[in-house]
């Protein structure tokens, strides 16, 4: 019951921490490019675009700062006997960080907000891409701590506890380095379909079109891109998790039984943990295979035989994920992915034919086409994290015990309860916020005379 | 390698130090921002004086917490289970007062900022105070058994001295962001802060002679003269009233900070080699020894830590650096947004130091 309800805790502080995360990420990115284009080309609308999307960026990084503390203490608050266990060598890059990643993004994001009239331009402009560096940075240290979760590398054992040896192992894990490259590339997506959206609801009202193809230009350019790698990268993952964590890729099929070659099915009736012959609809051949092992005709392990296997390694137990939440969180995340790539390909299209700005159907569909990049993540974690289960740690450490041993349920269910509804209060005000501030028209051109001076900064 | 540990435990000590130096401002700013600013204006204005800074602020309590779990998971898996529901609270505080500062300006209607004024307060006060009680804690000692974990309720985190602890750093914050407040404003808010102050500073001064005197009896080394470190907080916090009277902004700030420091450094030093005590027996206690990782990490940790302070504290200074500047409540009248509004009326030469103000809220 514990175990559950602190799952239930990290799972939902987690879910809604990655709300923000990527469009912190991505809006930075986008932000800077921005502001760049405004440094070299001297055109006001750059700028205006820059401020405009400068707000939206720091309303989202307030959240993700302070949902960010609670990630950082939640290791310790419930799953202290992880943090025991493995703190040796996950907490190394949690500090790191800190150091490197945390203290960059916040002093520099205060310097570029309130430094607008304070800093000369190119300096100015380093700031925000230190900003968007910092984001990079803490990302690939998160990553680097969850990816040796999933994939535990570069420790001995020592009197049964697992001790860092090697730090670049952390770093060289094949699950770290596709696993941040998708990382980066869905919050590029994230960023563009953001950025995308609320261009496309200014250009259907129709004030400042001028301004706001540029930003829907931009987002557009980089959304194609960075979905098609985020396919693409995403199947090296793919293979790279079979090879493993082989639970993750047959559950994620709900694959029961060895099979070679193995085919692909598009829909499943059923297929939950206890079915282990589901209706499965339309089956592409080979599809699987390939995605599992890059293999025409490559062998995907089922359940039933790995459920063997484990048993006989770890000892009795189940060891078989939750096979709903794998099949739905994978397809959810590659079919939501296919039809952003087609969003993309219809609005470069359009800009081709010179359309953009007039089409009030693509426009319409670009807006809400805005909640994919979230359902995606959202997705994309479930697979990852419920596909580890009942593993906190592959094959070193299960999840049941890696809670803090003395923390009464009751403890967990109401510190769970504040979460929810200060969660909900924060998603809430974010919401009406960014809705609000989307809305905005644009900040005045600069005329003039104006030019010459410093743009003015901004303040709380 | 045994010197890496005692070595971790300092930068442990360090990062709770500068994250109370320079968060304890922030927070006194958070708790007195209503009374220094008398309108909407001059609240605006005490938030500014903090906003480009409290952010980069509130990451050295981030560092500090992954400090500890990098060089020392079990004191970090210990001491963050053992205050899980106080934990849950101050992160709470914490959330509140961040969202103030990001969210207070974003809407002009009076109900909207006097709610984000009232969380900024009482996260302001709650913070500082949750924290104290930690830190007391872990010196008083707590219910902790033979492998490591509390078996305490949650009443029982609530130790006198622990609770003393709290109450002594809300009050240096206060007194920490009185000072600041004074240097970072001008007019009428610059004299508010120091009649603030003043009224502040005798009740920092008796809390912080008892907290020394508590700290130094409790620690039971025995000896009857207070350590260095015990002494200089004292020392410091005399200063600090004294200079508050003699309104001299600069010095008392100096004083403050002194002040602050040396509270938390006095904690740590008592507390060394034991991180946590156990009360349950002795033989349980929490040691740097007992808690640390191994060798390599720590290795690795100082490297790490060697290369990179040095430049964050250089870009943070130079962050101090540029927002050196005072702010006054003039700024923020509400006429100040309608002229950045239309920003060619006329004046195209107008003063720079007049403009940064014009720009409104984000």
């Amino acid at each position: 019951m514990a175990v559950d309800l602190a799952r239930w805790q990290f799972a939902f502080v987690t879910i809604n921490h990655f709300f923000f995360v990527p469009v912190t990420i991505g809006l930075a990115f986008l932000t800077a490019l921005l502001q760049t284009a405004w440094h070299r080309s001297h055109k006001d609308e750059y700028l205006r675009l820059t401020r405009f999307f400068g707000t939206l960026l720091v309303i989202n990084v307030a959240i993700g700062v302070v949902t960010g503390l609670v990630q950082e203490f939640q290791f310790g608050m419930n799953w202290s006997a992880y943090s025991r266990l493995v703190g040796n060598i996950f907490g190394a890059p949690l500090a790191m960080e800190g150091l490197a990643a945390f203290f960059l993004e916040s002093t520099f994001l205060g310097l570029w907000l309130f430094g607008w009239d304070k800093l000369p331009r190119r300096v100015h402009l380093a700031t925000i891409w230190a900003v968007s560096l910092g984001t990079v940075l803490s990302a690939a240290f998160i990553m680097a701590a969850n990816s040796w979760m999933q994939h535990p590398v570069g420790y001995q054992m020592v009197n049964g506890k697992p001790q860092l040896n090697d730090v670049w192992a952390l770093f060289t894990n094949p699950v770290f380095i596709w696993g941040y490259a998708k990382v980066l590339l869905a919050s590029l997506v994230t960023g563009a379909a953001v950025m995308l959206a609320v261009s496309a609801w200014q250009l259907r009202r129709g004030v400042d079109k001028d301004v706001f193809i540029r930003s829907a230009r931009l987002s557009l350019v980089v959304l194609l891109p960075a979905i098609l790698f985020t396919m693409l990268v995403g199947d090296e993952l793919g293979v790279i998790e079979a090879r493993y964590q082989p639970m993750k890729i047959a559950a994620a099929e709900a694959q029961w039984t060895t099979c070679q070659p193995c085919s692909f099915s598009l829909f499943q009736i059923g297929g939950g943990n206890n079915d282990h012959t589901p209706t499965q609809i339309i089956e592409i051949p080979h599809l699987l295979s390939l995605l599992a092992t890059n293999h025409w005709n490559g062998k995907v392990t089922g359940l039933t035989p790995l459920q063997n296997q484990y048993s006989q390694q770890y000892g009795p137990g189940n060891y078989v994920p939750n096979v709903f939440i794998q099949y739905w969180g994978m397809r959810v995340m590659a079919y939501l992915a296919v039809v952003v790539m087609l969003i993309a390909l219809w609005g470069l299209w359009l800009i081709w034919r010179r359309k953009l700005a007039t089409s009030r159907l693509f426009l319409w569909v670009a807006m809400w086409a805005v909640v994919l990049p979230f359902l995606m993540n959202t997705a994309g974690w479930l697979l990852t994290e419920s596909g580890r289960q009942p593993w906190i740690v592959q094959g070193l450490m299960l999840t049941k015990n890696g809670i803090s041993p003395t923390l009464s349920t009751t403890w967990i269910a109401i510190s769970l309860g504040v979460f929810v509804l200060v969660y909900a209060v924060i998603a809430t005000v974010d919401l009406l916020l960014m809705l609000k501030y989307s809305r905005k028209p644009l900040p005045p051109p600069r005329t003039g005379a104006d030019e010459d001076r410093p743009v003015p900064a901004v303040q709380y | 390698m045994g010197t890496l540990i005692p070595f971790w435990f300092i930068v442990v000590a360090f990062f709770w130090t500068g994250f109370f130096i320079l968060e304890g401002f922030d927070f006194g700013v958070g708790m007195l921002h209503s009374l220094v600013g008398r309108d909407d204006a001059g609240r605006r204005a005490a938030i500014n004086t903090i906003g480009p800074l409290w952010d980069g602020n509130e990451v050295w309590l981030i560092v500090a917490a992954a400090a500890m779990f990098a060089a020392f998971p079990g004191w970090y898996a210990t001491m963050f289970s053992a205050f899980n529901l106080a934990l849950v609270l101050l992160l709470v505080a914490l959330i509140a007062r961040g969202l103030s500062f990001e969210y207070r300006g974003k809407r002009d209607a009076p109900h909207w900022r006097r709610t984000w004024d009232v969380s900024l307060t009482a996260g302001s006060v709650l913070a500082p105070f949750l924290i104290g009680v930690a830190l007391g804690d872990l010196l008083h000692g707590l219910q902790i058994n033979s492998s490591q974990d509390y078996t305490g309720s949650f009443w029982g985190l609530l130790q006198p001295y622990g609770l003393y602890t709290g109450v002594t750093l809300v009050l240096i914050c206060a007194l920490h962001g009185a000072t600041f407040l004074r240097l970072k404003t001008t007019g009428d808010m610059h004299e508010r802060a120091g009649q603030l102050a003043r009224r502040i500073a005798p009740f920092t001064c008796a809390a912080v002679i008892g907290f020394a005197i508590w700290t130094h009896v409790s620690t039971g080394r025995g000896t009857f003269f207070l350590n260095p470190i015990e002494l200089l907080a004292i020392l410091a916090a005399i200063a600090a009233l004294w200079l508050v009277y003699e309104s001299r902004s600069g010095f008392a700030f100096a004083a403050t900070t002194v002040t602050i420091a040396s509270c938390i450094v006095t904690i740590f030093v008592d507390l060394y080699p034991n991180v946590m005590v156990s009360t349950t027996n002795k033989a349980y206690n929490l040691t740097a020894h007992n808690t640390a990782s191994g060798d390599y990490t720590l290795k690795v940790m100082t490297v790490v830590a060697i290369i990179l302070l040095p430049v964050v504290l250089v870009y943070q200074a130079w962050t101090y650096y540029v927002f050196r500047r005072r702010i006054s409540s003039e700024e923020f009248q509400p006429q100040a947004p309608s002229a950045a509004a239309a920003p060619s009326a006329g004046a195209p030469a107008a003063s720079d130091a007049a403009q940064p103000s014009a720009s409104g809220p984000v």
